[in-house]
């Protein structure tokens, strides 16, 4: 519905040569603009921890840059209330099927549209990946290796986390060594100490979580005021998503954004490499000629767009010879138990998740599946706490109203359980169209018996620990959380939709780069890895730019 | 947990919190320009009814004050749950999911509104608006658990309607109206002011005051 508090979603923002300034109210920032008839370096697709990050950096290197998103920019500190259903704004409303046997909530639950992606919205809990799940198949013996190396990308998450200000621990528990964290970590609140106690009881570690907000200013953004609205924007800016960091660099390095414009479609050329694309804004069609195309609208969208850009030279999509475009969808296990504690947690306050305990992603002994899953405090706001209760328990009546009457004592703890890369699980086009006549996609998924293994053991765990720290009365919540994979990147060409690089085997100037690429999911939130990985594809594409190997 | 064969304990909620308004916080530094302008317009523009049938519509109430009963308040104070998810329904704003073999959420609603008028008709007689509360809670449990005649239904899920479509855009209404996070003791709007005593037991002085313990719920303490 429209909004009471902007007209972001109604006007463009980003045209005439400016660009909102995120960090000051009413100002602008200036912006190059590009010409559609006149072809960009790069054409990229999504502004999300993938595009905006790999728009930033090519233009920093001095390649010209458009980067397109479907949904508004907003002012933070202008656009956003504290208040849940206002902010549904952040989220990508649109109508997609999910099916399967275990169908996945899309909406909120997974999917953002603003430029700054999911980011402007997301909880801000910034892990790395195990070094060993870079090559799962290779030395733990399930999923698919990364073309990648994890030294590597040690250095990479590295850059990720001074760019983001990332405020954690001066010493990580798990893993091999990495430095202390740019910001000091964040006062643990009264949830996140029921994890450390009941980790305290079993015997396990847990940290405070490494976590994208502020703990000291930074440049005209203020400190986290553990306000705990994270989840639906962060109205002071203190969180790092991309809306207040890659993307004020990208416009500074010369970048050009284009919000409320959504991608249709990839044109090719009668040799059959990417022209350019289409895209809808201010009510008609346009098209914008580029050298090199970047998808980067994450799970869903970008095989949407590669299957939906099927033309005579790719009749079944681009970029998909291996057939494996919009194949193998991962999500994370994200169910959760809770309980009542004597004393009150209040639980609104702060970021949700500021303490993480990851034993069981660094721990392979006594596991019955393969994989690992991390789980952290958590603090939902009203309705999204409410929505889970009745959708779980099918409470109502004045029974529905008592049982949030202990909103106020409720602790829990929720899982991020990777689960398996299989085939069936996927994205395909519907027959059903949008309003914009683009046709709807159809999201498959199904739990294989390693995921439910994994999720039953972490259901066990997190129960154990909650009751260990005091709290009674537990119930479970089952549920899903973000999306990775969908477009593969491997070394072999049969086996993946891209190169190391991010770039299409079948086409040399079409390049992917967000979350789909990820062969397997890890047992922690995806966005640093997001992130570091384009970073790394970043300086992959400016070196080939050097070398002349980019059109 | 919710053992259905346990008669549910159908006393009056009464909040922990009874001397606690958030929007005594208007003025103060926990709200933003932002947030006053969406809650004015959720405060003091109830949307007309354009979506349902005056007969739906009267149903829809019905149902809605059955899942989230609000006998303490007068019909002024009264949330009006039932005059946003018709207007919801009228802007056709989707949650975006549509599950495979549910229809679209406006046929949804449609169709289990009517489902829970014929289910009633089948048991007692009269119009779902019609029954008792007693009777009324009796027979969404009866949908809960999936005891329903498919033939009302027309394709829908009556447990997936009820808990994913009308549990969850009701709950999503009633929990964002400041009467709601008053009676829960949640903070409430928090920006450019959020809080500086995160500890247990601990609170800011803009925060609510406990005053009495939380009832207990069946299975709760
Ligand atoms: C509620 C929630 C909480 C989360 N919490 C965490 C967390 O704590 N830690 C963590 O690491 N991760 C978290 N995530 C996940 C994280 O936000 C995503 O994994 C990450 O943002 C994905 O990055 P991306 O670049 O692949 O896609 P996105 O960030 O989603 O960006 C894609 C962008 O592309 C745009 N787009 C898509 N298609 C088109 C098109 N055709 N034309 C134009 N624009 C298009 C979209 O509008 C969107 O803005 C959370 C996600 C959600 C939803
Ligand atoms: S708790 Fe911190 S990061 Fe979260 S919304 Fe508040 S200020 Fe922003």
């Amino acid at each position: 519905m429209s909004s009471a508090v902007s007209d972001a979603q109604e006007r463009v923002r980003a045209t005439g040569g400016r660009a909102p300034d995120v960090f000051r109210p009413g100002a602008w920032v200036p912006m190059r603009e590009h010409p559609e008839s006149e072809p960009v370096d790069f054409a990229i697709v999504g502004t999300g921890c993938g595009g905006s990050v790999l728009a930033a950096r090519l233009a920093e290197a001095g390649h010209s840059v458009v980067a397109f998103d479907a949904g508004a920019f907003y002012r933070p500190l202008e656009d956003f209330a504290s208040d849940e259903r206002e902010q549904e704004k952040l989220y990508w409303l649109d109508e997609r099927i999910s099916g399967g046997d275990d169908p996945i909530e899309l909406g909120s639950n997974n999917s953002g549209k603003a430029v700054g992606g999911s980011t402007v919205h997301f909880q801000m809990v910034a892990l790395r990946f195990r070094p060993e799940w870079f090559k799962s198949r290779s030395l733990l013996g399930y999923g698919h290796d990364w073309p990648v190396d994890w030294r590597e990308m040690w250095d990479y998450y590295a850059k990720a986390e001074a760019a983001m200000r990332i405020a954690g621990p001066i010493a990580y528990p798990w893993g091999p060594r990495r430095g202390s964290y740019p910001y000091r970590e964040h006062e643990l609140s009264a949830s996140a100490l029921v994890l450390a106690k009941g980790a305290e009881a079993l015997g396990v570690k847990w940290s405070p979580t490494p976590t994208a907000t502020l703990s000291a200013p930074h440049g005209a953004a203020h400190p986290c005021v553990y306000r705990g609205f994270c989840k639906i924007g962060c109205a002071t800016n203190a969180k790092q998503s991309m809306l207040v960091t890659f993307v004020p660099r990208a416009l500074k390095a010369g970048a050009e954004i284009r919000d409320l414009a959504m991608v249709g479609r990839i044109e090719t050329g009668a040799d059959g490499r990417a022209t350019g694309v289409h895209y809808h804004r201010q009510g008609a069609w346009r098209f914008q000629k580029a050298k090199n195309v970047v998808v980067a609208g994450y799970s869903i969208e970008t095989p949407r767009l590669l299957l939906n850009s099927a033309c005579p030279q790719h009749p079944e999509g681009l970029a998909n010879s291996s057939g494996l475009v919009g194949k193998n969808l991962m999500v994370h296990v994200n169910d959760a138990v809770w309980g009542i504690m004597e004393e009150e947690i209040r639980w609104y306050k702060g970021p949700p998740s500021l303490a993480v305990c990851e034993h069981w992603n660094y721990t392979d002994e006594g596991k019955d599946f393969d994989g690992g899953y991390a789980f952290m405090s958590q603090g939902p706001l009203p309705t999204d706490f409410a929505t889970s209760l009745v959708s779980n328990e099918g409470v109502f009546g004045h029974e529905l109203r008592k049982w949030m009457g202990h909103y106020n004592h409720m602790a829990g703890l929720k899982v991020v359980g990777e689960t398996m890369p299989q085939e069936s699980n996927r994205v395909e086009l519907s027959d059903e169209t949008d309003a914009l006549g683009l046709p709807i996609p159809k999201v498959t998924f199904s739990y294989c018996d390693n995921d439910r293994r994994l999720a039953r053991h972490a259901e066990n765990f997190q129960s154990e620990m909650l009751r260990a720290a005091g709290a009674r009365s537990l119930y479970r919540t089952k549920s899903t959380a973000h999306l990775m994979g969908g477009c593969r990147m491997g070394d072999d060409p049969a086996e993946s939709v891209v190169d190391a690089s991010g770039r299409s085997w079948d086409i040399d100037n079409l390049f992917v780069c967000d979350g789909s690429l990820f062969p397997t999911a890890g047992g922690v939130n995806p966005s640093m890895t997001i992130v570091a990985n384009t970073l790394r594809i970043a300086d992959r594409i400016i070196a080939m730019g050097r070398r002349g190997e980019i059109g | 947990m919710t053992a259905g064969n346990e008669t549910p304990d159908e006393s009056p909620f009464v909040t922990p919190y009874p001397h606690y308004d958030v929007l005594q916080k208007w003025d103060s530094p926990s709200f933003n320009d932002a947030t006053r302008r969406a809650l004015t317009q959720r405060l003091t523009e109830v949307p007309r009814r354009r979506f349902f049938d005056a007969e739906r519509y009267t149903r829809l109430r019905a149902v809605v004050d059955c899942v989230l009963p609000q006998p303490e308040r007068s019909e002024a104070e009264r949330i009006p749950v039932e005059a946003w998810i018709d207007a919801q329904l009228e802007a056709n704003q989707g949650s975006g999911t549509r599950y495979v073999g549910t229809p679209t959420q406006r046929e949804a609603w449609r169709r289990g509104l009517d489902a829970l008028e014929a289910e009633a008709h089948a048991r007692h007689g009269s119009g779902f608006a019609d029954l008792s509360p007693e009777q009324q809670t009796a027979l969404l449990k009866a949908v809960d658990n999936g005891a329903v005649d498919q033939a009302h239904w027309q394709g829908v899920h009556a447990q997936r309607f009820f808990r994913e479509i009308l549990l969850k855009d009701a709950v999503k209404i009633y929990y964002a109206h400041p009467a709601a996070w008053s009676e829960m003791g949640f903070g409430g709007p928090a920006a450019p002011r959020g809080y500086v005593r995160l500890g247990p037991d601990d609170r800011d002085p803009w925060e609510a005051a406990e005053e009495r313990p939380p009832q207990p719920v069946r299975g709760l303490p």
